[in-house]
């Protein structure tokens, strides 16, 4: 007597699954991790604090003789503090992918959810919300200190100074304009800390990239052709055009023309990190 | 019944005496086995050399193979060396005297620019600048760059001794003029020469001594009149494009000329540096009639300093070639923090304190073996960076402005001991909060921040210098070679010039360095591990 015996082949289900449903889930998988993280809430507190400390501390500073040819940039005066917030925003970033390395919290992430691009992409969008609303205070405290301070020492209206206000075009764009900029960092430093990984190495390198361009331009002044180049290709010096509301026809690139180079800086790091993810072990 | 005594289990291991030695090596296993530390170390050194000498790659000002000729003084600095000269030779001892009735002069155009030979000097308007001297010399020849002493009415500075282009000391304070003239005197004897001067012609006062090394036999000695670029800064911060630069002429005008010693020949008149930068043009030279003499001159007796402000010249320090350190120094900054946030991390640090339990002396001998890596590093990287900047550029035509050795030497060592003490700071940080990225985003920004506020002309001067003195962004006055002089306007700012000398500079990062490794051992044996 035969018996014959039938094998249920054992497969797994291959459910259907469309990029937006995953994308959508790890949307809400990275928020959740964001939110429930205690250090988030201080990071963004201390975008704002250290913006508007750094911009205020500037303001009251500035003084201008008045007529030999003190030609200063009231709004550009005000939002110095982007230079300060902007390593807050690198931090967040780096912990953002680099945390889940060094716990190796990332394993369980890329198996629950296999397709390690949309994860980077749930990551960018998330951190981009974030640090949009943060900055958006922290510009608008930026400007409301430049408005007040600037003000107080002698930068009037009487003395030929724009007043910070939202009722001049530039003023938005410069305003608008950092906002972006604070997110495009964000987006940047994603990036690089997802293609270096370890968290303080990520740290090194996502401040190098912020800080040793604008510095090169400082030392530079004995080589003008290099520092154009610098002025004009490194992300944060051209980046940073975006706050330029007067003098516009002098500057090395134009503003919009600055934040897009930091896009395309921006972009590049994006990419190159999802095809690192895609090509290397987690 | 025998009784037995049964000894208590003894480890047959001989018992390590915890020397602070052995501790030291302990943890300079621990650095020398993590591959990865090794290689960024050398990253750092090789990141410092490459950004260095690529990005200031320079460019010749007049065409590949060109040298400028900058004349160098008795001590080695370059300097201006540009007057107009009316001499006559003094052989052996002697004296000069003369009295000064006036000093005017003549400024060109704002941003007219320097005085070029052949330069059209239309523009020209009235006006003495705070610099602009006339008064009388005694120098060892006409070659620029020669041993001299000189005494001179000022534009705005009083009476000066003036000798071998650095020293300067004040003499009767007040304006020349016709009512309120000065009489100046210069003596020599041998190679000493000592400068007096008068309100009226009888009562003396000696202004200073001056003793030349490089004076010797028959000198020359005369009346001279030099006027310096007019600077003046277009706002109250160090701006990248500094100030405007326009030539300025001063006319002295002098009587009782008085030349005591023997001597052969009459007077002769002579534009010193004009075949130079200096500026030749229809209005330079002298007028004798009868007793009086009046002397239009150009240019300065004095040293070049960094930057466009008083020379045509267009010069680099050899700090200029260290820009890379900011490269080197965010890497040391990681590995110093990640040599004590790794153990946490790992949970290594359980192991390290049961092993030596005196907590403080374990981070004690990580500082150590942290601060003598870096220094290593940095001390080569800072030398190659120098030596082959300085080569690269001279190469390429661009002026590097000559110190001594010992200068180069505490340039090059002082930037490696900066580079050191960051790390133990970032170590002492990274003890304190324990998270990696806190601490690199911490002292990254605690020292590169500043730098850019106080450097980069968004601050006004005071503010800048503020925060180049009380941050520890300080430390990076250690890169400055030549010094700024206050008898010379000029754009005294970063990266050539700080508020703070070099060692008071990296002195405030060594406090902060102190502090931080104060506290980091204090909680590490308040806290658990």
């Amino acid at each position: 007597m035969s018996q014959t015996v039938t094998l249920a082949r054992c497969r797994p289900r291959r459910r259907s699954w469309p990029a937006w449903t995953a994308l959508a889930d790890a949307l809400h998988a990275e928020w959740t991790k964001l939110r429930t993280v205690p250090g988030t809430g201080w990071i963004l507190a201390a975008l704002c604090v250290l913006t508007i400390g750094v911009g205020a501390g500037t303001d009251s500073a500035t003084r201008c003789a008045t007529g030999v040819g003190c030609t200063l940039d009231t709004t550009r005066v005000s939002l110095t503090g982007i230079l300060a917030g902007q390593a807050v925003v690198a931090v967040l970033a780096v912990l953002v992918i680099s945390g889940e390395y060094s716990t190796g919290m990332i394993t369980a992430t890329f198996t629950a959810m296999p397709r390690r691009p949309v994860v980077l992409a749930a990551k960018a969008i998330v951190l981009t919300a974030l640090v949009l609303a943060a900055s958006v205070v922290a510009v608008a405290g930026s400007l409301l200190a430049g408005r007040l301070l600037l003000a107080t020492n002698g930068l009037t209206a009487a003395h030929g100074f724009a007043v910070v206000s939202l009722a001049r075009g530039p003023t938005v764009r410069a305003a608008a304009g950092s906002v972006l900029y604070m997110a495009l960092i964000g987006l940047l430093s994603l990036g690089v800390a997802t293609i270096v990984r370890d968290s303080a190495a990520a740290t090194g390198a996502v401040l190098a990239v912020l800080y040793v361009a604008p510095i090169a331009a400082l030392f530079l002044g004995s080589n003008p052709v290099w520092q154009r180049r610098v002025e004009r290709y490194s992300p944060v010096n051209a980046g940073l055009t975006i706050e330029d509301t007067t003098g516009l026809r002098h500057l090395p690139i134009g503003p919009w023309g600055g934040l897009a180079v930091l896009a395309i800086w921006a972009a590049a790091a994006l990419v190159a990190a999802g095809l690192q993810l895609r090509l290397r072990d987690a | 019944m025998s009784a037995t005594t049964i000894s208590p289990y003894r480890s047959p291991q001989r018992a390590e005496n915890d020397s602070f030695l052995r501790l030291v090596r302990a943890e300079w296993t621990k650095f020398r086995t993590l591959r990865g530390w090794v290689l960024a170390v050398v990253i750092a050194v090789v990141l410092t050399d490459v950004f260095g000498l690529l990005v200031v790659h320079p460019h010749s000002p007049c065409g590949s193979g060109c040298h400028l000729l900058v004349p160098t003084g008795p001590g080695g600095e370059a300097v201006n060396d540009s007057f107009y000269f009316v001499r006559r030779p003094l052989a052996g001892n002697g004296s000069i005297t003369v009295r000064v009735t006036a000093l005017t002069g003549k400024v060109s155009a704002s941003g007219g620019g320097f005085f070029g030979p052949g330069q059209p000097q239309n523009g020209l308007s009235p006006g003495v600048v705070p610099w602009a001297k006339a008064g009388i010399i005694i120098t060892q020849s006409t070659r620029q760059g020669s041993a001299y002493a000189a005494m001179m009415v000022t534009g705005g500075n009083g009476v000066r001794m003036q000798y071998d282009y650095t020293s300067d000391v004040p003499g009767l304070a007040g304006l020349v003029s016709a009512a309120s003239p000065r009489w100046l005197r210069l003596v020599r004897s041998g190679n000493t020469i000592t400068g007096y001067d008068s309100p009226d012609g009888s009562h003396w006062t000696e202004v200073g001594v001056a003793r030349l090394a490089g004076l010797s036999g028959t000198v020359q000695a005369g009346l001279f009149a030099a006027s310096p670029l007019k600077f003046t800064p277009n706002f109250i911060t160090y701006s990248e494009s500094g100030g405007s630069v326009s030539g300025s002429l001063a006319t002295g005008v002098f009587d009782h000329v008085a030349l005591a010693g023997s001597g052969a020949g009459g007077w002769t008149g002579q534009n010193i540096g004009a075949s130079g930068a200096g500026y030749t043009g229809p209005q330079i030279g002298y007028r004798q009639a009868g007793g009086r003499f009046t002397v239009t001159g150009s240019g300065d007796i004095g040293p070049v300093v960094s930057g466009a402000a008083n020379s045509s010249y267009d010069t680099v320090t050899i700090g200029d070639h260290l820009l890379g350190v900011f490269l080197g120094l965010v890497i040391l900054v990681v590995i110093g923090a990640m040599f004590i946030t790794v153990e946490y991390r790992r949970g290594l640090i359980s192991t390290t304190l049961t092993a030596s339990p005196k907590r403080g002396r374990m981070l004690a001998a990580k500082a150590v073996v942290i601060g003598l890596v870096t220094f290593a590093a940095g001390a080569a990287a800072a030398a190659l960076a120098v030596i082959v900047g300085i080569y690269v550029s001279r190469s390429g035509g661009v002026y590097v402005l000559p110190v001594g050795w010992p200068t180069e030497a505490r340039v090059i060592l002082g930037t490696a001991a900066m580079l050191a003490v960051t790390s133990v700071l970032a170590l002492s940080i990274g003890t304190i909060l324990r998270r990696s990225v806190v601490t690199v985003a911490t002292v990254v920004v605690g020292l590169v921040l500043p730098y850019i506020l106080g450097a980069s002309g968004v601050l006004p001067v005071g503010a800048a210098e503020w925060m180049l003195r009380v941050t520890p962004a300080a430390a990076f006055a250690i890169e400055q070679s030549v010094p700024q002089y206050h008898q010379v306007i000029g754009q005294y700012g970063p990266p050539d010039y700080f508020p703070l000398a070099p060692w008071a500079g990296f002195a405030v990062l060594c406090a902060y360095a102190v502090v931080g490794l104060g506290l980091a051992a204090y909680l590490l044996r308040r806290r658990d591990a």
